[in-house]
């Protein structure tokens, strides 16, 4: 099989280019883009690339396969290959380290931005903040976002401004704590996200919700924020 | 919090309230004139200025008018600040759109209005 690899190494290339490698597979398997990479690197020591624990959990290995944004790690190589081949780039929009490894420095700054822990006034209980089922329910589809940026750097709308727009994976958050029943700073939280960028830059064309691997909706959760937005000013 | 000053409202919840108010006066407007010349097969110059001779019209179309400058602000400004990086050139741009608009607007009220 042909895979070609985006390469960087800032200390000894002068621009980025595409290397291409063949590599034997083997037979009547059908492996994840992260064991095809794991030969190559066997091959090719000089290739690098983040993971960790090579089964969608730690989100580490988010990197553009063919295309479309993944984990390379839960990704198998029937479904990433086009036309008998791979082609492995990094995230798009974030500045390249080396090779598959970007810079997420951006990304952290918008997750750090809302504020991704909960604020509560009120006195601590002697034993914990109790919440009921259908409380507990609401943060269903928010609170399993890895952060692996899959979303944010397939959204234009963050491509184009990422130091404004706080990206779908960083709103995926800041509604799990609107959301969230022992939180009390709602009416700060919404404060902060009223401007014409963090939130309005969405257009919904729904990049995020197509490429997330966990099976995740920025896109909904962006829309429920809107509809808090209109309801605390109308 | 983002701060800025150019947008329609200068307020992210505004502009997009606006934006999606304009648009459905703006496809209420589109589907009543092509409903009206289908309805209007033969249609003369006497029965077109008859209709907007009247008031319900004149506010439908002016409504149409102010329709059309906030959308295209707002969807301007939007692509303006994606696109254009440099301020200087983003800033003149911006303005030159609400130039237009503005300019846009006035002239249509005197063509529809025949004022």
């Amino acid at each position: 099989m042909l895979v070609s690899i985006y390469r960087y190494n800032p200390e000894v290339d002068d621009a980025p280019y595409m290397k291409d490698y063949q590599i034997d597979l083997p037979e009547g398997k059908d492996l994840m883009v992260l064991d095809v990479l794991n030969l190559l690197k066997a091959q090719d020591p000089t290739i690098s690339y983040r993971r960790s624990c090579r089964e969608g959990v730690c989100g580490s290995d988010g990197m553009n396969m063919s295309g479309k944004n993944g984990l390379a790690c839960i990704t198998t190589v029937s479904e990433a290959a086009k036309n008998g081949k791979l082609v492995l780039r990094p995230l798009p929009g974030l500045p390249v380290i080396r090779d598959l490894v970007v810079d997420m420095g951006q990304f952290y700054k918008q997750y750090e931005k809302i504020r991704p822990f909960l604020i509560n006034d009120t006195p601590a209980p002697a034993i914990e903040r109790l919440q009921s089922p259908e409380e507990r329910e609401k943060l269903d589809g928010l609170y399993e976002c890895i952060l692996c940026a899959c979303c944010s750097t397939a959204c234009p709308s963050f491509w184009w401004n990422p130091d404004k727009f706080i990206g779908p994976s960083g709103l995926l958050q800041a509604y799990r704590f609107l959301a969230d029943s022992r939180d009390t700073a709602t009416q700060e939280r919404l404060g902060d996200l009223d401007d014409p960028f963090s939130v309005f830059r969405c257009h919904g064309i729904m990049n995020c919700v197509n490429v997330c691997p966990k099976g995740l909706n920025p896109t909904k959760a962006i829309g429920n924020i809107r509809s808090m937005l209109l309801q605390r000013a109308t | 919090m983002v701060t800025q000053i150019t947008s329609f409202g200068r307020s992210g919840l505004y502009d997009w309230m606006m934006q999606r108010i304009s648009a459905v006066v703006l496809s209420l407007y589109t589907v009543f004139i092509i409903g009206y010349l289908l309805l209007h097969p033969d249609l003369t110059f006497d029965q077109w200025s008859a209709l907007f001779e009247t008031t319900w019209m004149r506010i439908f179309s002016l409504m149409m008018l102010l329709s059309i400058g906030m959308h295209s602000w707002i969807g301007l400004w939007s692509i303006s600040t994606d696109y254009i990086k440099p301020t200087g050139i983003r800033f003149f741009f911006q303005a030159l759109c609400g130039l237009l608009m503005f300019v846009y607007i006035v002239w249509g009220i005197q063509v529809l209005w025949g004022l």
